[in-house]
Order: structure tokens, then C-alpha cells, then sequence
């Protein structure tokens, strides 16, 4: 993005801070985030959360490792924030059936939705990993939020809150790409 | 080559408030002989019991927690030794069954039956594994394998058990998975 169209984003308000992404998460009690790196949420909320004292990163090698281990931090109750791309959503949807949806162990997603094109939702874009997103969450009847903006951040707390008060997965779809600062 | 239920008989023996996570036919034989509340049957998506115990271990750092895995399971899930390795926590033991075969999805050969998965295990940083292949020799480490600081692994040489079908719905119902929370402390009483 050149400088004029970026600053014509700060009016308006088109813009997504991964600091406050990274402090909803926090004040919804989540002390752990589990993650395979994703370009489109690196610069903006995992090298953030990896230099962040309150939150233990876990790295692991595939998303569906996540899923295990989000499900057995409940042991002590201890919530986390699966943090990944699209793509491992994809590659970890039968963890997701499994230990989310049919044993219904609570699950917070962050999913960044890489080469979204922007201003367009999610179900509506051209790339067919981007677009099939929505509707795969919504057959598995997994609640989810649009995170586009700063705006949209409001929403996250509560979702986790409820993901975990009633033992459900629920997702996050990071439309834009998050700022570092 | 050991039996696998002859070894489980003999950790049977040492095991007292440690939390024991297992999957498929050693899941099957270990709820026969000690199906107690701190027993986690990991279900649904084949080779993440060891990523439920890491978790389980990072959660409740005061309490062993000890993963029965099948080589079968363990190939489908590989990574997890290295993001076993890296988290390294104190109070884990993976326990490997490697009998060559998916033996609870009709005993077909695993892709290579010769996988050394003790150097998988200290190439993944675990630098605390070792391989068994007499119940002799798993008595003497076995108080090694439940105490020392983890992680530990050990690759255990087993002979193929009975093929299935096995019945694994009794071992998945809900009120297990609650017993095990009230019996950490997660839930009340």
C-alpha cells in the first residue's frame, strides 16, 4: 500500500492494530497461544505475542497438534488462542471435527485469511481457499467474527468468553492484515 | 518382543496419581485392567493423544502425565516430538507401542516397521529416550520413566495384539473426560 492510501486508512478508520487484538485476547483470560506461523498475522500479532510476558507461545509444527493441546490445557483450566492461517484450518479440519465439534472441548481460533482482497467478505472473495472459509464454519456450526477493523476487536472477548463458559469451538476470521504498532 | 498387556500389567503396579492418556487397542486393554478417573482416552483424530498430554502437562505442571501411543498413531502425528522437545516439559512420558502395524485399523504394516523412533525422539531434542524390548528390562526403568524430569520417551517392542473391531464408545462418554477434571481439580466435586 503507498503512503497516500494508507494514510487515507487511518481516516477512516480501515485499519487493524494486532496490539489490541493481542489485549482483547489477553482480557478474555487467554494465557496460551498455540501456532504455526502465518505471513498475514506475523509482523502484527505473532511477533508481538512471542515478545508479550503474559502470554506463553507455543510453537508447534502443524495445526492439528493445536487442537490437543488447547483441549488438554482445559485440564487446568487454562485457555488458549489457536493462532494460524487459513490453509492450516484447512489441513487441521479433522482435529476441529473431532475435538472441538464432537467432543466439544472449547476452541478459540484466529484464523489470518491471507491475499483476502480488501474491503471484500470473506465468502465473497475470488480465491477459492479464502472463499470456502465461512461456509465450512458454518456447516460445522462453528460461530465466527469478520476482524477487519478496530471496530470489530470489541467482539473477540465475548466470543472466547462464551467459546469457553459452554465448551464450543469458535473462530476469528482476520480479514485485514494487522499492524504491528 | 514383549505383550503389550503384560507390560501394562506391570505399570499397573507403579502407577498411583499420574495422569494416563491412551488410544485404541492400548486404551482397550488398559481400561480393562485399571479404569480409574485419572485415566483420558484420546478419540476422534488418531495420533493427538501425545498433543492432549502436552497440554495436559503444561496445565498442571505438578502433576506426571504419561501418553500410551501406538507407532501407528505416532507416525500420523510425528511433529509432536519436536513440539514435545522445544516446550519440554518436566513432567511428561511418552510411552511408544511399536508393534509395526495399525493394528486397531485391521493390522496392516505401518509404511516402514524398522523406524527407529528412539533416534526420532533425541533428534526431536528429548534427549531422554531409549528403547525396551524386554518386560525385564521396562521394570528396571520404569521408576526412571514415572520420576525423572521430563520429557522422557521410550519406544517399547511389542508383538501385535488382537485385530478389531473393539468397542471404544465406553471409553469416550462424556462423564470420563468430567471425572478426569474433577479428579485435577479443574471442576468441583
Amino acid at each position: 500500500m503507498n503512503a497516500p492510501a494508507a494514510a487515507q486508512d487511518v481516516l477512516q478508520s480501515r485499519v487493524l492494530h494486532g496490539l489490541s487484538i493481542i489485549d482483547a485476547v489477553k482480557k478474555a483470560g487467554v494465557e496460551y497461544v498455540l501456532s504455526v506461523p502465518d505471513l498475514h498475522t506475523s509482523k502484527g500479532l505473532l511477533y508481538p505475542i512471542a515478545d508479550d510476558k503474559d502470554l506463553n507461545l507455543v510453537r508447534v509444527c502443524k495445526e492439528d497438534e493445536c487442537l490437543g493441546i488447547s483441549a488438554g490445557l482445559t485440564y487446568g483450566n487454562k485457555r488458549s488462542l489457536i493462532l494460524m492461517q487459513y490453509t492450516g484450518f484447512l489441513y487441521a479440519m479433522n482435529a476441529i471435527r473431532a475435538v472441538a465439534c464432537e467432543y466439544s472441548f472449547p476452541a478459540a481460533m484466529m484464523i489470518g485469511m491471507l491475499g483476502l482482497e480488501e474491503g471484500v467478505a470473506p465468502k465473497e472473495s475470488k480465491k477459492f481457499g479464502l472463499k470456502i472459509i465461512a461456509p465450512i464454519l458454518e456447516t460445522m456450526q462453528i460461530p465466527y467474527e469478520v476482524i477487519d477493523t478496530d471496530a470489530d476487536i470489541a467482539r473477540i472477548g465475548p466470543a472466547i468468553e462464551h467459546a469457553y463458559a459452554h465448551s464450543h469451538p469458535t473462530a476469528f476470521l482476520i480479514a485485514r492484515r494487522p499492524l504491528a504498532s | 518382543m514383549m505383550n503389550r498387556l503384560e507390560v501394562l500389567q506391570i505399570l499397573k503396579k507403579h502407577i498411583t496419581d499420574q495422569i494416563v492418556i491412551s488410544s485404541y487397542s492400548t486404551a482397550s486393554e488398559w481400561i480393562e485392567i485399571n479404569d480409574r478417573p485419572l485415566n483420558y482416552f484420546s478419540h476422534g483424530a488418531m495420533g493427538l493423544g501425545s498433543s492432549h498430554g502436552l497440554g495436559m502437562a503444561l496445565a498442571l505442571p505438578e502433576r506426571r502425565v504419561v501418553v500410551l501411543d501406538g507407532d501407528g498413531s505416532l507416525l500420523m502425528n510425528l511433529p509432536t516430538l519436536v513440539s514435545i522437545g522445544r516446550a519440554a516439559p518436566k513432567n511428561f512420558t511418552h510411552i511408544v507401542f511399536r508393534n509395526g502395524t495399525y493394528e486397531a485399523n485391521g493390522g496392516h504394516p505401518i509404511p516402514n516397521p524398522k523406524t527407529d523412533f528412539e533416534a526420532m525422539a533425541k533428534a526431536a531434542a528429548i534427549s531422554k529416550a531409549c528403547t525396551i524390548s524386554t518386560t525385564q528390562d521396562f521394570e528396571n526403568k520404569l521408576q526412571w520413566l514415572l520420576n525423572d524430569e521430563g520429557p522422557l520417551f521410550a519406544c517399547l517392542d511389542i508383538e501385535q495384539g488382537p485385530l478389531g473391531p473393539r468397542d471404544y464408545k465406553e471409553m469416550y462418554r462424556p462423564e470420563r473426560r468430567k471425572a478426569l477434571r474433577v479428579a485435577v481439580g479443574a471442576d468441583p466435586a
